[in-house]
C-alpha cells in the first residue's frame, strides 16, 4: 500500500514532467549537443568539433559587439522599465477618481504583443511622417541612425516591460500597512521621507524579484528588434538573441547559434546566481541576530 | 486658557448621512490623563484621530494652547501616537524604530543615541535594541511603540487602544507601565479604550462616549457613583448594573417601590427627591449594582424571589444570573458551591446606593438638574443621594 502511494505520486507529476521534457529539457540538451558540432543546412549535426565553436564565437568581433550591445540594452531596459513601473505604481497607490482608467493604462503594455508594438513604433518613429519627430520638433532618424537605434528599441522594450512591473509594484504596495504611514505622519515625516524610509524598504523583496525577472526578460527580447531594426543599422542593435536567430536561420550555422545560446544561458544563469548571493548576504545580519 | 479645548468637535464622512462624532466639548489640562471610553463604533478612535490630524475635522474647533489646530497636518502638530497594531517598521531594528522620529528631525548622532538608550532603559528594552519587530512578543512590541513615542518629548501623547492586542496578564502589566510613565513624565495623555477597567484604573478624567456623542465627562469615582444616564451606569462597573422597571408608592412611613409582586423600600431622602421631581406615582427605572443585592433564604422575608439561570465563578466572588417573570437580575455573591442552576433563591436589596433613571430620557433622576451631558460633571458634585 505504502509503496503504491509513493509510486502513484509520480503519476501526478508525470504530465507536467512530460511537457517540460519535450519543450524544455530535450531542446536544451539538443542545443548543447549541437554546439559541439558543425551542421549542414538542415541543422543536422555533421562533424564533431569539440569546443571549436565556442573558441570561434568568443573570439569573433561580431559576438563581442553583440555582447556589448546586449549589456547596454539590458541596462537601459531594466532601469527605465523598473523606474516606470515603480513611478506609475506610486501614482496609483492612493485612490482618486479615474484610478481604474490609469491603472489599466499603466498595466496595458503587458498585454500588447511586442511585434505589433514595434510596428506602431516604426510609424511613430518615422523621420518624415512619425509623430515623435513632429511633437519634439526634431529631425532624427530614430531607427536608421546607429546612435539612436539601440536607444529606440530599448525604450520601446522598457515601455512594454513596464506593465508587468507596474503590476508587481502595485501588489507590493498594497501589502504595506497603512498605519505605518499614519505613524510616520505623526512622527513628522514628509512624503519624501515616507517614500525612502517606508515604501522603498518595504518593497525591497519584490524589488529584487522584479529586478531578476526584468534582466532575464530584457536578455530575451527579440520581436521588437526583428521588426524595428533587424539588428541594424550595421550591427548596432544586433542583440545576442537576434544574432542567434541570424546565425541559425540566415547563415544556416546552427552549431554557432547553439553555441551562442549556451553562452547566453550561462550569462543569465551566473548573473541570477550572483544576484541571489548578494541578496542573501544583505539579509544575513537579520538571521544572525535571531 | 486651557491646554486643550475641543468645541463642538464633529466628524461626518458624508453630508447626507449621520455624523460619526458630534458636539464633543472637552477641556484638558496639562498633565491630565484623559480616557475616551465606549463600545466599538462610538467614535472614540475617530475623535483621537482628529486630534492627531489623521482625520479631517469637519465640525467644530480644536484649540491647542489657545491656537486653532484644525488645519494643521499631523507633521505640524508635534504629537506622538501609539497605535493598536503597534505600527512598527518591520525592516528596522528596535533601536531604529525608537530613533525614527529623531532621525526625521535630523538630530545629532550623540544626542539621538543618548535619548534612544534612555527611552529603552525606561521601558526595559535595552537588551532588545538589535532585534527586529518580527522577533518580539506583543508586549515588547508595544513597549517599542511607546518608546518611539516618548523619545521625542511630545506635547501630547495619543494612544489608540494600545493594550487591546495583548493577553490579559500582559495588559495588566502594561497598564502599570503606562501609569508609571505618565507619572514620571507628566505628559498629557489622551487614551482610547473600550475596556472600562482600563479607563477606570488609568484615567484622571474619563470621557464616556456612545453613538458619536459624549455621555459624561468625570472622574472615575464620580462616574461609578453618579452616572449621568443609563448608558454610563451600565457601561461602567462589572458585572453590569441591574435595571428594574418600578412604580413608586408613597406610604405615610416610607416610599415603596413596586416591581411585579415585590415591594422594595427606598430611603426617605431618595423618595423625597423623586417625589419632588414628580415621580410619586409615575414609573421609572431603578438601577441596582450587583454587589448591592444579597442572597437570603426563601422564607417570606425576602424582597424578591428568583430562579438561578447560570453562575460564573470569579475566584473570591461569584456572579449569579437570575430571573423571574418580571425582571432579570445579576447578583454578586460570596462563593457558594451549593447553588445550582434552576434553584429558587431569595434576594434582598440594599437601596442606599441605588440609582433612578427616567424611562424616557434615560437620565439619572438623582442629579439635581436635568442637564446636557457636558455640564453634568459639574452638577454631579453638588448632587447628593
Amino acid at each position: 500500500m505504502r509503496t503504491w502511494k509513493r509510486v502513484s505520486a509520480y503519476f501526478f507529476v508525470l504530465p507536467c514532467l512530460a511537457l517540460f521534457g519535450v519543450f524544455l529539457f530535450y531542446p536544451f540538451a539538443k542545443t548543447i549537443y549541437l554546439s559541439l558540432y558543425k551542421t549542414n543546412n538542415l541543422g543536422q549535426a555533421q562533424i564533431y568539433v569539440g569546443l571549436d565553436n565556442y573558441r570561434e564565437v568568443l573570439q569573433s568581433a561580431s559576438f563581442h559587439n553583440s555582447l556589448k550591445v546586449t549589456l547596454i540594452f539590458v541596462f537601459i531596459v531594466v532601469l527605465v522599465s523598473m523606474l516606470m513601473g515603480l513611478f506609475n505604481a506610486l501614482l496609483c497607490q492612493k485612490s482618486f477618481p479615474g484610478i481604474r482608467f490609469f491603472s489599466t493604462a499603466y498595466a496595458l503594455p503587458m498585454s500588447i504583443a511586442s511585434a505589433s508594438a514595434a510596428m506602431i513604433f516604426r510609424l511613430m518613429l518615422d523621420p518624415t511622417i512619425g509623430i515623435v519627430n513632429k511633437l519634439l520638433g526634431l529631425n532624427i532618424s530614430w531607427i536608421q541612425n546607429p546612435h539612436y537605434a539601440l536607444l529606440s528599441v530599448a525604450l520601446l522594450t522598457a515601455w512594454l516591460n513596464s506593465g508587468i512591473n507596474f503590476l508587481y509594484f502595485s501588489a507590493g504596495l498594497t501589502t504595506i500597512d497603512e498605519t505605518l504611514y499614519e505613524r510616520a505622519s505623526v512622527d513628522g515625516a514628509n512624503e519624501w521621507q515616507k517614500l525612502f524610509r517606508i515604501t522603498l524598504p518595504s518593497l525591497r523583496p519584490i524589488l529584487f524579484y522584479t529586478l531578476v525577472v526584468n534582466i532575464i526578460l530584457a536578455f530575451q527580447s527579440f520581436g521588437q528588434v526583428k521588426i524595428l531594426t533587424s539588428g541594424g543599422p550595421g550591427e548596432s542593435t544586433n542583440l545576442i538573441v537576434f544574432s542567434i536567430y541570424r546565425n541559425a536561420f540566415f547563415n544556416f550555422r546552427f552549431g554557432t547559434a547553439a553555441t551562442e545560446s549556451v553562452i547566453l544561458f550561462f550569462i543569465i544563469f551566473i548573473l541570477t546566481l550572483l544576484m541571489f548571493r548578494s541578496e542573501n548576504k544583505n539579509n544575513s545580519p537579520k538571521k544572525e541576530s535571531k | 486658557m486651557s491646554f486643550i479645548e475641543l468645541k463642538n468637535l464633529g466628524k461626518s464622512y458624508d453630508k447626507q448621512r449621520s455624523k460619526a462624532v458630534s458636539d464633543v466639548n472637552l477641556t484638558i489640562d496639562k498633565g491630565d490623563f484623559v480616557v475616551l471610553v465606549g463600545p466599538s463604533g462610538c467614535g472614540k478612535s475617530t475623535t483621537l484621530r482628529m486630534l492627531a490630524g489623521l482625520e479631517e475635522i469637519t465640525d467644530g474647533e480644536f484649540y491647542f494652547e489657545g491656537q486653532l489646530y484644525n488645519q494643521l497636518s499631523p507633521q505640524q502638530r508635534g504629537f506622538a501616537m501609539v497605535f493598536q497594531n503597534y505600527a512598527l517598521y518591520p525592516h528596522l531594528t528596535v533601536y531604529e524604530n525608537i530613533a525614527f522620529p529623531l532621525r526625521i528631525r535630523k538630530l545629532k548622532k550623540t544626542e539621538l543615541d543618548a535619548k534612544v538608550r534612555q527611552a529603552a532603559e525606561l521601558l526595559e528594552l535595552s537588551g532588545l535594541l538589535s532585534r527586529r519587530p518580527a522577533e518580539l512578543s506583543g508586549g515588547q512590541k508595544q513597549r517599542v511603540a511607546i518608546g518611539s513615542a516618548i523619545v521625542r518629548d511630545p506635547h501630547l501623547f495619543l494612544m489608540d487602544e494600545p493594550l487591546s492586542n495583548l493577553d490579559a496578564k500582559l495588559r495588566e502589566q502594561m497598564r502599570r507601565v503606562i501609569a508609571s510613565l505618565h507619572q514620571s513624565l507628566g505628559t498629557t495623555v489622551v487614551y482610547v479604550t473600550h475596556d472600562q477597567v482600563e479607563a477606570m484604573t488609568l484615567g484622571s478624567k474619563i470621557v464616556v462616549m456612545n453613538r458619536g456623542k459624549v455621555q459624561q465627562v468625570d472622574s472615575p469615582s464620580q462616574l461609578y457613583q453618579h452616572p449621568a444616564n443609563m448608558f454610563t451606569a451600565s457601561f461602567i462597573g462589572s458585572p453590569s448594573i441591574n435595571f428594574l422597571e418600578v412604580n413608586m408608592l408613597k406610604r405615610p412611613d416610607a416610599y415603596q417601590l413596586i416591581s411585579g409582586p415585590s415591594i422594595l423600600r427606598l430611603t426617605n431622602q431618595q423618595g423625597e427627591r423623586l417625589a419632588q421631581r414628580g415621580f410619586s406615582e409615575a414609573p421609572f427605572i431603578l438601577g441596582v449594582r450587583p454587589g448591592d443585592i444579597s442572597l437570603v433564604p426563601t422564607n417570606g422575608q425576602e424582597d424578591m424571589r428568583v430562579k438561578i439561570i447560570s453562575r460564573e465563578l470569579l475566584g473570591s466572588k461569584m456572579v449569579l444570573y437570575t430571573e423571574n417573570k418580571h425582571s432579570r437580575l445579576t447578583v454578586l455573591s460570596p462563593v457558594n458551591y451549593k447553588l445550582f442552576s434552576g434553584q429558587e433563591i431569595g434576594l434582598r436589596f440594599d437601596l442606599v446606593k441605588a440609582l433612578a433613571f427616567d424611562s424616557q430620557s434615560e437620565e439619572n433622576l438623582f442629579s439635581s438638574l436635568s442637564s446636557s451631558p457636558a455640564e453634568t460633571s459639574h452638577n454631579q458634585e453638588k448632587a447628593s443621594v
